[in-house]
């Protein structure tokens, strides 16, 4: 153990550990802006410099080892007289306009300066970029001018999720972090699963906020629909500012219906829909040779990327759209029949954790109904934003359920949220299917979990099904590596692009490990208390079937519930 | 005064391709006995020499051996830095050019010392066109079996490998140096780790300055007791000093550390040319101090300078005659520095700018006095809290020049005219 | 200098890429060996355009932005077409001492562009370079691998006058 003092005060602390954290322990949050807990450290923003008695320079709490006998003062004159100084430096570098800024009230760079007591005048030249903001891609908005070089981003896109689009250029005083060659984002190979936006720290990158569109919609009297993701209830009362891992459905839907939306339905019961189409289709494939192994399609980053590097692989997704894209169809088409609607009037909105759904919506084919079957796909951010916006109270709102006649959702239509939850809301319907009983234990762990790559085997009269469950692209690219080879002897993948899945998605509030952790602890233990827990026992579900579709995989289903893949290859060109 | 030719001795009087006739000159002698040594042996008659590094930092060159030698990966390698970026320098130059034979010679010593079987040669891209003189001369000398594979019979293997830079001057530092062969931007890494412990491809390195690798053989060849002989207690040696700008002989010039700055600008160098009198001199390249007239009856040894407020650093020397303007000068400096820094972290890329345009503003006569505080505490952060020296330098040329030239920058404050600086900058002969 | 979309309209000729592919090829799965690609490969092509860049990644196994990335990061190596004569001119202290800014002018005056522009006829491009290492023969240029000391404007227009008759 090694002891030192910080700001006056005995800390006592195992030996490696960083000046950063041992002053946890006294207490004291030095501002950093550069580092996060789950990326490696950087040592560039310079603002958590502290002074070491002995030492003339100035070190970085983050990147400096305590040793013993060590005396620290984090928050002395001249220390926060340099602090002061970058941020100045910083400052003259960064638009003014923290009032219209997106990032305002949940900025780093905000936060820091605040903290520290910014009331001086800038003296230095004030020299904005020039690039303009990046619009094109519909699930990120990037705007270079409010980058602050924090290399945050770039380990995400290129280290952690092996995507590759962001890099620096030039050097000193010129660079630029940007898609190469001053590609626009929507012409590289970005999926849009806005880890980038996750991680950064200011308004550099953010969600492509489609509020007004919305607003606009709703000026022109359409009938707005929403259907609302599993993990939407899980981190909503966390982007308002209560604890992660707070559930909060009933308050959602209160809020929802206070914000004007016509109709508020449940995605989990279209997750159930995915289970019954897909289960469907992989007893097919197992029993008529089909393509195998089969990897889940729901993920529109994961498809795209799949689309892009091994688009002769596109024939292992299941045809099965996502949940999203199956409940556009069904509101455009079936609800809207029912009710007696033109589709027209329908604006269909769905609320997601993710940023690729925005990109999803767009995709060409997906016009089952003659129009855009889902109009917009907003995050949970977005919607804390437009929840604020109607001055609603969230804290105290009461609850109210979801809409029929999608209302019910099962519990393992809940789970789609987290990384394994598909796979494991397939197996319980395809055991049942294929055995006529319900898996022993319903919580099947094995593909629970923060782990890269989750395999397991699981018998169905006799025959043994292998699984795999991956998360984040780095570990789907080792699986199709694997499939490429020959090697992967699986019969079913689940792939999501999110580390953690969707609870961890790019619309979501920013996130660390310790933060997902409770928010998967939530959505598993919320999921275990709901009356129904298997897809094709959700009874709304099987009303649609009996009335409307038929059987899965039939010729309705196929017409409305699935859909075909591109190869978009020349991405790489 | 009289040079001494520890280091220039080949210079001129061997072909440097010709790895024969530098041993015939009494080369690689060195090497044999070291390679006979243990390296505990090796260390000791480094240490007892005093040898300092040659590039700048002027670190005990035996700490960086120890560390080097007892880290705990068994893979180790020597790196030399001959990306000679420093403004004004050319004693690499004249080394790799006219006996680069001693350099790979200080490498193989130093790769025993440490336990390193590989070295790599970092030479800056403005030299490409030494590298056939140094390739051929490395084979000659692998050919005849001084060094490679089984050096003279020793047993003992050492490669050394050339790896080109490509205009960086931020890619002398040692860890920038590093990330460059590994391909990647030349952006230096945090410390600690140390390079000894966790150095190029993450193994422990020892990374040298040409002209300090050329020194080993010297020491181990004629013991540590003869080195002390020359040069001064806190800096024994010799050592290289290029002295360039406004004298009447310009070049490189070995003498004993601690030879008056005075006598080389005035009995080696000649003088200022053409009548025109001495303005200032900045001794260490453009991250050197600058000092009047006044201040150059000064010992040029590690120690001595560093008391005066300066840096001996490279021993670079460049002198200033009254046809410049030191406010000019320093804007150049900050113009290079800006221009070389690497954007990695705050104070060096945000600071270098706002100072340039600091400075910039002064020079061109629409300072006020505020702006002297505002560049004062510019520096003063950017000195605390840059990652690398390059940060750190960028503000000695502007605070010593403050110091010692206040009314240069009070002259331009008051608007008086300029001949230099109301013009293009720099002069015109 | 930022790079904008519209400052890559060059082709490279396909000849050159699978050139260019080769020397890549020879080093597959060795990143550290980039500079060494790049140097070699800038013999071969004007410059690193997006279709170059794309071949040697491929070839050596590594993200594309990483060889953009690494290439706008030093000087000497571009993204954009440089002439044949590569004319570096040195900007640092010695040099400027020594009246580097009349070479400049004199050169700037006598090719008909300024620093960082290229000859239409692609010839010769201008360039500063911090520091050459040729202080004692100050003020110094460097013609590609050349280096020229001890100039005046007189004495360095009639070296670039060898080169604009191609009598080097």
């Amino acid at each position: 153990m090694i002891h030192l003092m910080i700001d006056g005060q005995p800390v006592e602390v195992e030996e490696g550990t960083t000046i950063l954290q041992a002053a946890k322990k006294a207490c004291i949050h030095i501002p950093t802006l550069c580092y996060h807990e789950d990326l490696s450290i950087k040592a560039v923003c310079r603002i958590c410099v502290v002074e070491v008695e002995g030492q003339r320079l100035l070190p970085t709490a983050c990147s400096t080892p305590v040793s013993e006998g060590m005396v620290v003062q984090t928050a002395s004159p001249k220390v926060l007289k340099a602090r002061r100084n970058i941020l100045e430096l910083i400052f003259a570098r960064h638009p003014q306009n923290c009032l219209v800024c997106p990032k305002s009230g949940k900025c780093d760079l905000q936060k820091v300066a605040q903290d520290l007591g910014m009331h001086l005048d800038i003296r230095y030249d004030t020299q904005i970029r020039h690039q303009k903001e990046d619009w094109s891609s519909p699930a990120i908005m990037r705007n270079p001018q409010k980058c602050i070089l924090c290399g945050r981003c770039l380990e995400m896109c290129n280290d952690i999720q092996g995507i590759n689009v962001l890099s620096k250029e030039n050097r000193g005083f010129h660079t630029l972090v940007a898609p190469a060659y001053g590609e626009k984002l929507a012409d590289t190979n970005c999926i849009g699963c806005g880890q980038c936006v996750q991680v950064c720290p200011t308004g550099a990158l953010t969600v492509h906020y489609h509020t007004y569109g919305l607003m606009k919609q709703k000026e022109l009297g359409k009938k707005l629909i929403i259907q609302v993701a599993p993990s939407v209830r899980i981190t909503l009362a966390e982007a308002l500012g209560e604890k992660p891992g707070v559930v909060s459905t009933g308050r959602l839907v209160s809020a929802l219906k206070r914000l004007g939306f016509y109709k508020v339905f449940d995605s989990d019961f279209s997750a159930d829909l995915t289970i019954m189409e897909e289960g469907t289709e992989l007893l097919n494939r197992l029993k008529n040779g089909g393509t195998l192994p089969m990897i889940t399609s729901c993920c529109p980053a994961w498809v795209k990327y799949c689309e892009t590097y091994a688009p002769e692989l596109t024939d292992h997704l299941s045809t099965a759209k996502s949940p999203q894209q199956m409940f556009g169809a069904m509101i455009k088409i079936w609800f809207a029949e029912r009710e007696g609607i033109d589709p027209g009037e329908i604006c269909s909105v769905s609320v997601m954790p993710c940023t690729a759904k925005k990109f999803e919506c767009t995709r060409p084919e997906m016009r089952d109904s003659g129009y855009q079957d889902v109009d917009i796909s907003i995050t949970v951010q977005e919607l804390a934003s437009l929840i604020r916006a109607g001055g609603i109270d969230f804290a105290e709102l009461p609850d109210t359920p979801f809409d029929d006649p999608f209302g019910e959702g099962s519990g393992a239509g809940l789970i789609f949220g987290a990384t394994g939850g598909v796979m494991e809301a397939a197996l319980r319907t395809v055991y049942a299917v294929v055995t006529g009983q319900e898996m022993p234990r319903l919580e099947y762990t094995d593909v629970r979990g923060f782990k890269g790559i989750k395999e397991s085997t699981v018998n169905l009269n006799g025959t043994e099904i292998r699984v795999a469950a991956a998360h984040g692209i780095r570990n789907a690219k080792t699986l199709l590596e694997k499939i490429k080879e020959g090697k992967a002897d699986y019969h079913f993948i689940e792939i999501m692009a999110c580390p953690g899945g969707c609870i961890g998605g790019g619309g979501n509030p920013p996130k660390t490990w310790k933060i997902m952790e409770e928010r998967k602890k939530a959505i598993y233990e919320a999921e275990r208390n709901l009356p129904i827990r298997l897809s094709h026992k959700n009874p709304a579900v099987m009303r649609v079937y009996e009335t409307y579709l038929g059987e899965p995989c039939g010729e309705k289903s196929h017409k409305l519930l699935h859909t075909t893949y591109f190869n978009r290859q020349d991405l790489l060109r | 005064m009289q040079e001494v030719h520890v280091l220039l001795k080949n210079r001129g009087k061997i072909d440097p391709k010709n790895a024969q006739e530098y041993a015939d000159n009494g080369g690689f002698t060195a090497l044999e006995k070291a390679l006979s040594m243990t390296p505990e042996e090796i260390l000791e008659t480094v240490k007892a020499a005093g040898l300092r590094g040659r590039g700048g930092a002027g670190f005990p060159t035996w700490r960086k051996m120890q560390f080097t030698a007892t880290a705990a990966d068994p893979v180790r390698y020597i790196v030399c830095n001959a990306d000679e970026g420093e403004p004004g320098t050319n004693k690499d130059r004249i080394l790799l050019s006219t006996d680069p034979c001693a350099i790979f010679e200080g490498m193989a010593i130093a790769g025993k010392a440490v336990g390193a079987h590989v070295g790599y040669i970092y030479l800056r891209a403005e030299y490409t066109y030494l590298f056939p003189v140094m390739q051929a001369a490395l084979l000659h000398a692998e050919s005849l079996g001084y060094l490679g594979k089984n050096m003279m019979g020793s047993g003992y293997d050492f490669e050394i490998k050339f790896r080109s830079g490509a205009g960086a001057y931020v890619c002398g530092e040692e860890t920038a140096l590093f990330e460059s062969i590994e391909g990647k931007r030349g952006e230096p890494r945090f410390r600690p780790p140390f390079p000894s412990i966790h150095g190029l491809f993450g193994k422990p390195t020892m990374l040298n300055n040409v002209e300090t690798l050329a020194n080993l053989a010297p020491i181990i060849r004629n013991g540590a007791e003869w080195y002390r002989s020359l040069g001064t207690e806190n800096s024994p040696g010799t050592k290289l000093f290029t002295v360039c700008g406004n004298v009447v002989r310009r070049g490189v010039f070995e003498f004993p550390m601690g030879v008056n700055l005075k006598d080389i600008i005035y009995e080696v160098c000649g003088g200022i040319p053409d009548g025109h009198k001495l303005l200032g001199v900045q001794t260490g390249g453009t991250s050197g101090a600058i000092i009047n007239a006044d201040q150059i009856d000064m010992n040029l040894d590690i120690d001595s300078v560093s008391a005066s407020g300066g840096r001996l650093g490279c021993g670079t020397i460049l002198v200033i005659d009254d046809r410049n303007c030191i406010v000019d000068i320093v804007l150049n400096n900050l113009d290079f520095f800006r221009g070389e820094s690497c954007g990695k972290c705050t104070p060096c890329r945000e600071g270098g700018q706002q100072l340039y345009n600091l400075v910039n503003r002064i020079a061109r006569g629409d300072g006020a006095i505020q702006d002297l505080e505002k560049i004062d505490e510019l520096t003063e952060t950017m000195q605390l809290t840059a990652l690398c020296g390059l940060g750190h330098s960028t503000a000695v040329p502007v605070r010593t020049s403050i110091r010692n030239f206040r009314n240069a920058y009070l002259h331009h404050i008051d608007k008086d005219f300029c001949p230099v600086c109301s013009g293009k900058g720099g002069i015109y002969r | 200098m930022t790079m904008e979309r519209d400052s890559y309209v060059f082709k490279t000729p396909a000849s050159k890429l699978v050139q260019v592919a080769a020397i890549a090829a020879e080093y597959r799965d060795r990143p550290d060996m980039l500079m060494t690609v790049l140097i070699r490969a800038q013999k071969v092509v004007p410059a690193f355009s997006k279709a170059v860049a794309r071949v040697i990644a491929r070839e050596m196994n590594i993200p594309m932005n990483q060889v953009y990335s690494f290439v706008t990061f030093y000087a000497m190596l571009s993204v954009k077409p440089q002439g044949k004569y590569i004319v570096r001119m040195c900007k640092s202290a010695p040099c400027h001492v020594h009246g580097a800014k009349e070479i400049v002018e004199a050169i700037e005056d006598q090719l008909g562009i300024s620093i960082g522009e290229t000859t239409e006829d692609g010839r010769f491009t201008l360039e500063y370079c911090p520091c050459l290492g040729l202080c004692e023969i100050s003020p110094a240029i460097m013609i590609n691998d050349r280096a020229y000391g001890n100039l005046t404007p007189e004495s360095v227009r009639e070296i670039i006058k060898q080169y604009i008759r191609e009598d080097v």
